[in-house]
């Protein structure tokens, strides 16, 4: 096993979940070093016991077994100490969970507050500006709308500095919305909303993820990007893709009368 | 009123119509309500599903090894993904569990058999038709959803084909099997004990089995009703789990992971059991701690039923619930933790006698606990959130399965063995083989922590050349194979020893329960005599007891017995 734990501090990156995008993921992350010290404490207390206890007590000539049945002290001393490390490990998830769970306060720069999203309970933003996506997963495709109407697949772009909060619902089956760097994963889920959020400063960055909940055969190229841009650009970016979309609209619109309707599909629902 | 003579009581008369021939050996086999028949036909019915799941998991694996592979197709891996779960868990470790405790519950409570033998046949063949069921669905479309099924992908808009039907109905016949299996346990271990054994001298394998049976009549309903909702939903118009309709796809989750949960337990329970009862006989020492293990394992029954949620940390859920799920299965770690410590406390100052079971049983202390720390991770919700449904839940359980119920299973397979065929297996090979497993399980599994946190989720057939994902990804492939070849060994080392190993005779470990007293295999009636219990360890009670009678023989041809 040493061994083989070498091999993992090798690759030293992969010894945390991926961060560095997002406060959430960066208070995962430091949440995440805690408990690793705790657990490899815990971990290493109890092999080595177990490593010593195999060595020390082989079977030689001349030694007896102790008849020992129990000794209560002793069961009651560890019972309290793995109880206490339960307590102290609830008290470290706790103290970090409103850092990775609540938004962070928006950037000065710009906003589109009042975005019309209907919602039940979603992670309320101090101050009130953020910017509100609608997620919607679908095999095996991510469709984000934006305030404004204008959607766009796959990539989502984001304004730097900007407290985003995602409306997730799966259109079909199940899915999972996950961008490691950008924090944890919220699962897709037909008729429920899900909520999370992120924030990032780095104007430029790219975040790759993709859907972490088996939806299908197609499953493992259900990608997704985030690209993260300045606000400006993010209007322009967004007015951009309006224009498209409308064109795109009006194009088929006009297309209309030239196809021929729809066969309607037999089947069973 | 005077004694009748005795020359003029009524006899009883036994008439002997016919003498029954002995059956061929096939029909025996098909037709037997013995409790030790049953048990190898369990035994060896998932040894060979044990074998057909590892292949599945090699395919996996060489899809795995390499970047955008295209060894097999999505609609393949899937299918092998589906049916690797499912085997290895209904197929493979559950009624594996229900074989030792088939086999040697009886004998360890000295009961002559189980308390139904017919409805214990009825169990196996139910069990094996369930088997057959799921595997047929390889001649049309397997299913491809996952052990798990997720409604709404498992419902018919989305797979139509008949795959997932036949997992629903292996999960009705396994799951009947394993009902009617569990109640029997139940009577036989409740009304069957031997004379003189108290709940407080019960072996503690026997506790296992105990609470394995609560835990399965416990859970089994919720399953049995949820996949019957899923057939319904299916093929006849009911929309419980279809969100357009006013299902809820949340409750198939909810459904299944109130069985999915405790079945983990269901699993590893009698593991532990079988740990409980090794450890003690090879250290040469009683069990540390009887009562506290035995309470540890109701506690962890008890607890399982109430964590059920942690599956779900990811899906719309209050903080609240988050909590309360978060706290329950941490909790967990608390009996968990202290039965692991009283086996070291077992071994602590015993003198180690390292024997092939021994050896399975540290493998199982050491590598079951890094699974049960990774565990305390997982169940930290916000970190959850960044680890489920990545390669880092698939090295958490596989390291409490597969180092945690398969190491057990192995040294219950080398530990009982001698008991079940009356010879030895080959302790050459069976070091070899723990050797080959203990090194391909960490090489396999170790780097699938890493894996995870890179960020590669779980169910992909392929992934893209990122990171070290490939290299690690190797490492876990090659580490498969070595896995897959101590496996391997094991499997020759049971064929061979069938009829080359060395007789074992009846106590070759001197061992503590009562399934040492009797021959090796045993008799069809187990014992002629019952013996009265008088200890947790009744073996070593009739051993002191036959030691002192010899000596005293021995004495008193010498010089006369003092008064």
């Amino acid at each position: 096993m040493p061994r083989a734990l070498g091999l993992a501090v090798l690759f030293a990156d992969a010894i945390g979940p991926q961060s560095g995008g997002s406060p959430n993921a960066d208070k995962t992350h430091t949440l995440w070093i805690i408990v690793l010290i705790i657990a490899l404490i815990v971990l290493i207390g109890v092999e080595g016991l177990l490593l010593y206890t195999v060595i020390r007590f082989r079977a030689r000539k001349h030694r007896m077994a102790a008849q020992i049945h129990g000794n209560t002290r002793l069961e009651i001393g560890w019972t309290i100490g793995a109880g206490l490390i339960v307590v102290v490990l609830t008290i470290v998830a706790f103290i970090s969970l409103p850092g990775i769970q609540d938004p962070e306060k928006s950037g000065p720069q710009i906003s589109l507050a009042g975005a019309a999203v209907a919602s039940v309970n979603p992670p309320k933003v101090p101050g009130g500006k953020q910017l509100r996506i609608d997620v919607n997963g679908q095999q095996y495709v991510w469709r984000y709308t934006y305030p404004d109407g204008t959607y766009s697949y796959t990539e989502m772009v984001v304004p730097a500095g900007e407290a985003v909060v995602l409306r997730i619902r799966g259109q079909d089956v199940d899915h999972s919305w996950w961008i490691p760097k950008l924090g944890g994963k919220f699962d897709a889920i037909p008729g429920y909303d899900n909520y999370t959020w992120f924030k990032s400063n780095q104007v430029g960055a790219i975040y790759r993820g993709q859907c972490a909940e088996l939806c299908g055969r197609n499953h493992a190229n259900m990608l997704a990007t985030v690209r993260v841009v300045s606000p400006p650009a993010f209007k322009q970016w967004l007015a951009s893709k309006k224009a498209q979309i409308n064109a795109a609209n009006k194009d088929s619109a006009a297309a209309a009368p030239l196809l021929s309707p729809l066969p309607a599909r037999p089947g069973r629902r | 009123m005077t004694t009748p003579a005795i020359k003029d009581l009524p006899r009883p008369q036994i008439v002997a119509h016919a003498v029954p021939r002995p059956r061929k050996a096939w029909l025996d086999w098909v037709t037997t309500v013995d409790h030790k028949k049953i048990g190898i036909l369990y035994m060896v019915t998932a040894f060979v599903f044990f074998l057909v799941g590892g292949i599945e998991a090699l395919l996996i694996r060489i899809q795995l090894g390499a970047p955008d592979n295209t060894f097999l197709t999505p609609e393949k891996y899937n299918q092998l993904f589906t049916m690797h779960g499912t085997t290895m868990i209904f197929l493979f470790v559950v009624p594996m569990m229900a074989g030792f405790g088939n086999y040697f519950v009886p004998l360890m409570i000295g009961a002559r058999d189980m308390a139904f033998p017919r409805l214990n046949a009825l169990s196996y063949w139910l069990f094996l038709f369930g088997a057959i069921v799921l595997y047929v669905s390889l001649f049309f479309n397997p299913p491809e959803a996952g052990w798990t099924s997720y409604a709404p992908l498992s419902s018919s808009a989305y797979l139509p084909n008949g795959g997932i039907d036949a997992w629903i109905f292996m999960v009705h016949l396994t799951g009947l099997s394993s009902l009617l299996g569990a109640i029997n346990f139940y009577v036989t271990i409740a009304n069957m004990r031997a004379p003189g054994m108290g709940w407080g001298r019960l072996p503690l394998f026997v506790w296992a089995i105990l609470t394995f049976a609560v835990l399965l009549i416990l859970a089994l309903p919720t399953i049995a009703a949820a996949v019957t909702m899923l057939l319904t939903d299916r093929h006849f118009g009911t929309h419980f789990f279809d969100a357009s309709r006013g299902g809820s796809p949340l409750l198939w989750q909810h459904l299944f992971w109130f069985f999915g949960h405790p079945e983990v337990y269901i699993m590893i329970l009698p593991g532990f059991g079988i740990i409980s009862e090794v450890l003690p006989v090879f250290s040469r020492k009683p069990i540390f701690g009887y009562k506290a293990i035995a309470a540890a394992t109701v506690a962890i029954a008890f607890l399982s039923l109430l964590v059920w949620a942690h599956h779900m940390f990811a899906t719309p859920l209050s903080t609240a619930v988050l909590a309360f799920f978060m706290l329950s299965s941490m909790i967990i770690a608390v009996p968990t933790g202290i039965k692991i410590f009283n086996w070291i406390a077992t071994l602590w100052r015993g003198t180690l006698e390292f024997k092939t079971p021994l050896y399975f049983g540290v493998g199982f202390l050491a590598f079951f606990t890094l699974g049960g720390v990774s565990g305390v991770m997982l169940a930290i919700f916000p970190l959850d959130w960044q680890l489920t449904d990545t390669y880092f839940v698939v090295a958490h359980f596989h390291y409490v399965l597969v180092a945690g119920a398969v190491n057990a299973i192995f040294a219950g397979l080398y530990y009982w063995f001698p008991k079940m065929t009356g010879r030895m297996l080959s302790e050459g090979m069976g070091k070899l083989s723990f050797w080959l497993t203990f090194a391909g399980f960490n090489v396999t599994f170790l780097v699938q922590h890493s894996i995870g946190l890179e960020g590669m989720p779980r169910r992909i057939y392929e992934y893209a050349d990122t990171g070290n994902l490939h290299v690690l990804n190797l490492i876990s492939t090659i580490g498969a194979f070595i896995l897959a070849l101590g496996v391997f060994v094991t499997a020759v080392n049971v064929l061979r020893s069938l009829k080359r190993g060395a007789v074992a005779g009846p106590d070759p470990w001197k061992a503590n329960t009562l399934e040492w007293f009797t021959t090796s295999p045993p008799p069809p009636n187990n014992f002629d005599v019952i013996p009265r219990v008088r200890s947790v360890e009744p073996m070593k009670d009739i051993r002191r007891a036959v030691r002192r009678a010899t000596e005293e023989r021995a004495g008193s041809e010498r010089r006369p017995v003092k008064a």
